[in-house]
């Protein structure tokens, strides 16, 4: 006699479980939008400093890394549709694909890190005292914002790897797709994020 | 599953055999009821810890000089009290505990939308208490920096700051987590008929609650997490000598921790609300504006946070919008006093302790909102900065307001958690040394605070001597009514007899379940014709 279970059926509401993402999803908005303040205000407070060291981010990388998220964006929405046509293999593939560009940022994001270390870039680091407070406040947004990105990219590869195999053992299925379909939401929420990163650290220079 | 329901019929939710067995049966339980329960004890004991933390501080105060501890002491426990009554017991304390109790109840639901979600709660807001308190053991000693841990000394200072920085992180998340379930399973689980406006109070409160612990919470852990990457990696946010500006920390610090200040009282209110209908024997007056002006008072408290920093630096025009709307803010709490107050005109009381309890929350409450004007006001506020008069004004409004609430609550509800009755006379008693002593100990605080004290100093100069020894009395006094409390309704739980379904005559669903509901609350969902305080 499992009660919790017992309730668990009873109450299925799949409605209710979309509207509980959601509001998590504004909590997650509302955690970089604090960073987001923090950014604006030294970004008008050193507007050159801030152009100058935005020079040092390579747009290459974080144009792939923006394409690797819109892609898998779009497979795991594909995803949440294939499930409900019942096309188990498709799902499972696209879930895959999903989770291997997650795991190319994260490999693109490893390097451009290092190479940023490297050059003496880092929070602290004597380069960065040497080139002003500019400097150290942009670099330390930088690290301190795409690193917060960056592991909420790594819980998305946990969450989907456990969506696909809970897919794998028919757990999720066509008539029960909601931890796919909110997956999905929290996974367009990093990708919302990185979207607007991008520009704002490689791109306004 | 027809067959298991007629077997669970008369089990109350306390003898309900689950998967587990022992205390396995409680700290596992997704039961709403058990949850609310396992929070009630926490809090207690957490209470009672800041309570003694009070007491020494105010030991400490009783003469000036070094009386029983030293400065860093002194720093480390104010530090503690206000981390251990802030994080852990004001703002999870009603909307955790009455909230997860009655919440359900209140609105013909058997449990809360997510009772997993509600478990994992209770666990992360256990872990986050143990990583704030371990700071307490391990080298370097206690965080000493106060609440509000204030850059640039927060990353400074050789104190244990990180764990308790965490810990508070970690409490935000139970926190969304309670507020996420609430609004979930408030619009989705009420029972059919009962449309929003046939909603109890208390659940009102608790939506507006929850919707400031979900948008608030997550600019707290933050600017938290930015404390911890300024002492880890020094990346300079706050620190004025790599550029940041500690300002920035108090603006985003308050950005939440004001809004905070509604998660503590809003659910008081509601408390109060449910009250004194029951005990006037008649229907709110006002409900709708009741509604509205929570929802006012969730909405307009985001736009307030700047009162703290008003001699912080900031622009003129930033000065006088915060100060406005300050003022702006105490509209909807005073048409709340005046809603509460009306409800009683021409009603047939009925003395019981919950009763006490709520009237002298309007007494209380009513001094600490005017003294939060007076601490609005730009150019008073000049003055009273970081005296005293802040902390009876805080006090007043948190322990006054919310502690006393919390109390009329657990008066109120006791024969519905613990199936029992107390003993009225003890608790009467125990109510009278509380509020007597209560205002001792705070009342002589404003008068310090204006003759310009400082708070958070472990000394002062010797004409405030006799003030601090009336608010020291006054300490112990407060503390013999809360033993005199808390022995009632510890010896009430165990032996006191057994509660009838609604001993006060309330009028709410919770009061139409057994004492104590059976684990599935409502055998029936039941249909809701009528509004919640349909009394005459």
């Amino acid at each position: 006699m499992d009660s919790s279970a017992v309730i668990q059926n009873i109450h299925r509401d799949d409605e209710g479980s979309k509207m509980g993402m959601w509001l998590f999803i504004f909590t997650e908005l509302l955690l970089f939008a604090g960073l987001f303040i923090v950014y604006s205000i030294y970004r008008y407070l050193n507007p050159a400093a801030f152009a100058l060291a935005a020079e040092q981010l390579s747009v290459t990388i974080g144009t792939i890394n923006t394409i690797a998220l819109l892609i898998s964006s779009a497979t795991i929405a594909m995803a949440s549709s294939s499930i409900r046509l019942k096309n188990k293999k498709l799902t499972l593939f696209l879930l895959l694909v999903t989770i291997i560009m997650a795991i190319v940022f994260m490999v693109n994001k490893y390097f451009e890190w290092m190479g940023k270390i490297d050059h003496g870039f880092f929070p602290s680091s004597p380069t960065l005292q040497s080139l002003g407070s500019g400097d150290t406040l942009f670099f330390g947004l930088y690290f301190f914002m795409t690193g917060l990105h960056a592991l909420h990219i790594v819980i998305g590869i946990v969450l989907i790897a456990i969506v696909f195999i809970r897919v794998k053992n028919n757990s999720i299925t066509d008539n029960n797709p909601v931890l796919l379909d909110n997956s999905g939401l929290y996974w367009h929420m990093v990708d919302v994020i990185w979207i607007f990163l991008f520009p704002l650290f490689y791109l306004i220079t | 599953m027809e067959n298991q329901e007629t077997t669970w019929k008369h089990v109350s939710f306390r003898e309900h055999k689950g998967k587990y067995k022992g205390i396995l049966a409680w700290i596992l339980s997704t039961d709403h009821k058990r949850i609310g329960l396992l929070y009630f004890y926490t809090i207690i004991g957490f209470f009672l810890t800041g309570v003694c933390l009070g007491l020494a501080m105010k030991l400490e105060l009783l003469a000036p000089g070094k009386t029983v501890m030293d400065a860093a002491t002194y720093n480390a426990i104010f530090t503690l009290h206000g981390v251990i009554m802030i994080f852990l017991v004001v703002i999870p304390g009603l909307p955790a505990v009455f909230g997860n109790f009655m919440l359900p109840l209140m609105i013909g639901a058997k449990d809360v939308a997510f009772p997993r979600l509600n478990l994992l709660s209770w666990w992360v807001y256990v872990f986050g208490a143990i990583v704030a308190l371990s700071s307490l053991f391990m080298q370097g000693g206690p965080p000493d920096t106060g609440w509000t841990f204030y850059a640039p000394y927060s990353f400074k200072t050789s104190t244990n700051m990180l764990p308790a920085v965490l810990g508070a992180f970690i409490l935000g998340f139970s926190s969304i987590l309670t507020g996420i379930n609430f609004i979930v399973t408030i619009h989705r689980m009420r029972a059919p008929g009962m449309t929003w406006f046939k909603m109890p109070l208390f659940p009102w409160t608790l939506y507006g609650t929850a919707w400031i612990q979900i948008l608030a919470t997550p600019i707290l852990a933050v600017t938290l997490m930015l404390i911890a990457g300024e002492r880890l990696l020094n990346i300079g946010f706050f620190d004025p000598s790599l550029g940041g500006d500690p300002i920035l920390y108090q603006h985003l610090f308050w950005i939440y921790s004001h809004p905070a200040v509604y998660i503590m009282i809003l659910p008081a209110m509601g408390a109060i609300s449910e009250i004194i209908p029951t005990f006037s024997n008649k229907s709110i007056f006002g409900y709708k504006v009741i509604v509205i002006s929570t929802l006012a008072i969730a909405f307009v408290g985001y736009f307030v946070w700047g009162h703290h920093m008003f001699t912080s630096g900031m622009s003129g025009t930033a000065l006088y919008t915060f100060s406005i709307l300050t003022f702006l803010v105490a509209i909807p709490s005073a048409i709340k006093v005046f809603n509460w107050v009306s409800t009683m005109h021409k009603a047939s009381i009925q003395l019981d302790p919950p009763f006490f309890w709520a009237v002298s929350f309007l007494f209380v409450f009513m001094i600490g909102g005017l003294s939060g004007l007076a601490l609005g006001a730009l150019s008073v506020n000049v003055h009273l900065h970081d005296t005293a008069f802040v902390v009876a004004h805080f006090h007043y409004i948190v322990f006054g307001g919310t502690g006393f609430a919390f109390m009329g609550a657990i008066h109120y509800w006791f024969p519905k958690m613990w199936g029992r009755m107390y003993n009225t006379r003890m608790a009467t008693t125990g109510w009278i040394f509380f509020f007597i002593g209560f205002n001792t100990l705070y009342l002589p605080m404003f008068f310090l605070g204006v003759a310009g004290m400082p708070r958070r100093y472990y000394d002062y100069v010797d004409r405030f001597h006799g003030p601090n020894i009336i608010s020291t009395i006054g300490s112990w006094v407060l503390f013999t009514g809360l033993m005199i409390i808390i022995v009632n309704l510890i010896h009430a739980a165990k032996n006191g007899p057994v509660a009838s379904k609604d001993p006060w005559g309330g009028k709410t669903l919770e009061w139409t379940v057994d004492s104590p509901p059976t684990f599935e609350n409502f055998e029936e969902i039941p249909v809701v014709e009528k509004g919640p305080y349909d009394y005459r």
